[in-house]
């Protein structure tokens, strides 16, 4: 086993992801503390290694099958490439992708893997990560018992600045053998053409499951509407087919950052969090005290609102 | 088609989680617990497939506390056959453990496909369908929100962020973590949940090849620092909407 660092990097039509930046930055640290080196694994897109001048190096798996992201192909060649250099600490992104890859290599390993985690340090030697439980209204510090550990880090943990550097990196080819164990990728798929964009929108109103039914959405709405927003929801709402996808803001909807989001009956699940964190503004309206979401609004409510939602819109109506 | 579908219990969060005395995992005694939101779009996948396709579906499950009454429900939603897995789960199960019984138990099962919630909020050591598909040594795809089966193949979507998809095709038996279904999940009223636990049986099985350690231990657990809380207005709802007039007015926010 070596004391190096290793970071899966994320990408995607050609653009690397903040989370591999922020995971580069957080990675630096770490093999600096237990004095290894960092590299940035790379499969895929060879031209993205340019951009990784963070890492002492770039471990280049250029395989054609391995141009698209799928999970078994993809978790094979990671796998081949961690027993064969046997890294201290494994970095991946927490993400639709990363959750393929963690998971596998841990099995096919027999490595720990610590999931959901928010920071990563190194005590006494050791490696501990702090991993987010219980919809983020616990922490967990984990350890791991053996030498090695996977970590799969969630977005917007560490600064992404702090992983982007200018120099360029050393990138060795590594090659790896290739199977794609039973899944293709056949394609991509656009979302659908939004009838507002969201993300593009200075007041937000947006509405989670506290709202009970679809039939109390135009109380919301009437409130978007009085501020000259736009609606916007978390995941539930949308699963539910109570507004379109493309409302969606979150880890797999969009990520807005209007100059307020207002937020009604919505807990703060970390997946939501993803993509609001960085608002304005952020007033949170939740009859549970205790719900995430106050520790991340500048202002909180606890109350009903189906009280509180009506009495603001008529307040801000007169106005 | 014969669909297995993983069913957990976890705590409920709209209740205070209190920890044990060393903080190192939660004081279960008594903990309430709920199924997994994830693995209710699961069995709601699985029964529209199965609406679709014929075939039968099972539902497995750790014999966790009240995990009987979330078996017969799932016999009221149109499963057919519930299945819990017999051990030791008072301090509930890490997702390696439960995925290896899972594992063990679906083995001796006629099984195509196999579905669960692409996550819960207990997993510490990962998710436990892409866990479960890696010791059955057959392929996963993980954040599905649309699965077709054609033959022995399964074309699915896998959601990225901001509303993109990825297609895949998928040789089965295959394991899918779900993210959402076509609709959501359906109500089974009690009364229904009630004849069924006259008319059906859970059946039991026993994990015959023991656990798995995940490698992680618990240091503590812990609540985060509340540093950052929001200031919380006060009042009733007319006092609340005049502040918070107040503070758009000061932001530019509203005239």
């Amino acid at each position: 086993m070596s004391n190096d660092v290793f970071v899966v990097v994320e990408h995607l039509k050609g653009k690397i992801g903040d989370i591999t930046f922020e995971m580069l930055g957080k990675a630096r640290e770490i093999a600096d503390a237990l004095g290894g080196k960092l590299n940035a694994v790379l499969i895929g897109d060879a031209l993205l290694a340019a951009q990784l001048g963070k890492a002492d190096a770039v471990l280049h798996i250029g395989e054609p099958m391995l141009a698209n992201f799928t999970p078994i192909a993809h978790k094979n060649a990671l796998a081949e490439l961690i027993r064969a250099r046997a890294p201290r600490v494994v970095m991946i992104a927490n993400t639709s992708m990363g959750m393929d890859l963690a998971a596998s290599v841990s099995v096919s390993l027999d490595l720990p893997l610590v999931a959901y985690c928010k920071n990563v340090r190194v005590e006494d030697g050791k490696i501990i990560a702090t991993a987010q439980l219980y919809g983020g209204k616990l922490l967990a510090d984990a350890e791991a018992t053996g030498d090695q550990v996977i970590v799969s880090i969630l977005a917007g943990s560490f600064s992404a600045d702090a992983g982007r550097g200018a120099g360029a990196p050393v990138v060795e080819q590594v090659s790896v053998t290739t199977n794609d164990g039973g899944v293709r990728f056949k394609q991509l798929i656009e979302p659908e053409a939004a009838d507002v964009d969201i993300t593009k929108q200075e007041i937000l109103v947006s509405v989670g499951r506290g709202i009970q039914n679809a039939d109390n959405l135009p109380l919301v709405e009437e409130l978007a509407a009085a501020l000259g927003g736009a609606l916007s929801a978390s995941r539930p709402i949308v699963d539910n087919g109570w507004l379109p996808k493309s409302r969606q803001v979150g880890k797999s909807g969009q990520t807005v950052k209007p100059k307020m989001y207002f937020m009604v009956g919505i807990s703060g699940a970390p997946e939501h969090l993803e993509g609001m964190r960085d608002a304005g503004l952020i007033i949170a309206i939740n009859t549970d005290a205790n719900a995430p979401i106050f520790d991340v609004a500048h202002y909180g409510i606890t109350a009903d609102l189906f009280d509180v939602v009506p009495a603001l819109t008529e307040k801000i109506k007169s106005q | 088609m014969n669909i297995i579908v993983c069913i957990r219990q976890v705590p409920d969060l709209i209740e205070e989680l209190e920890l044990n005395d060393d903080s190192t995992g939660l004081n279960r005694e008594y903990l309430k617990l709920g199924v997994n939101e994830f693995d209710d779009w699961a069995l709601e996948q699985a029964l529209l497939l199965k609406e679709q396709h014929g075939g039968t579906v099972t539902c497995l499950a750790l014999d966790t506390p009240d995990v009987d009454n979330t078996l017969f429900t799932c016999y009221a939603k149109g499963a057919d056959k519930a299945i819990k897995i017999e051990g030791d789960f008072a301090n509930g199960a890490t997702s390696h453990q439960a995925a290896k019984l899972f594992a063990d138990a679906i083995k001796p099962l006629p099984h195509d496909l196999i579905l669960t919630g692409v996550q819960s909020v207990e997993d510490l050591d990962g998710q436990v369908g892409v866990l479960l598909a890696t010791y059955l040594g057959v392929p996963h795809v993980s954040v599905i929100t649309g699965v077709q089966v054609n033959s022995r193949v399964a074309v699915v979507r896998k959601e990225y962020a901001g509303g993109l998809l990825a297609e895949f095709e998928v040789d089965l038996p295959a394991v899918l973590g779900i993210q959402a279904a076509k609709q959501a999940p359906r109500y089974a009223p009690i009364s229904k949940v009630r004849a069924m636990m006259k008319e059906k049986k859970i059946e039991t099985s026993i994990s015959r090849d023991g656990t798995v350690d995940a490698g992680i231990a618990i240091r503590r657990l812990f609540k985060p620092e509340n540093g950052k809380h929001a200031e919380m207005i006060e009042g009733d709802a007319d006092a609340v909407a005049a502040r918070v007039v107040e503070i758009l007015k000061e932001r530019g926010l509203v005239k």
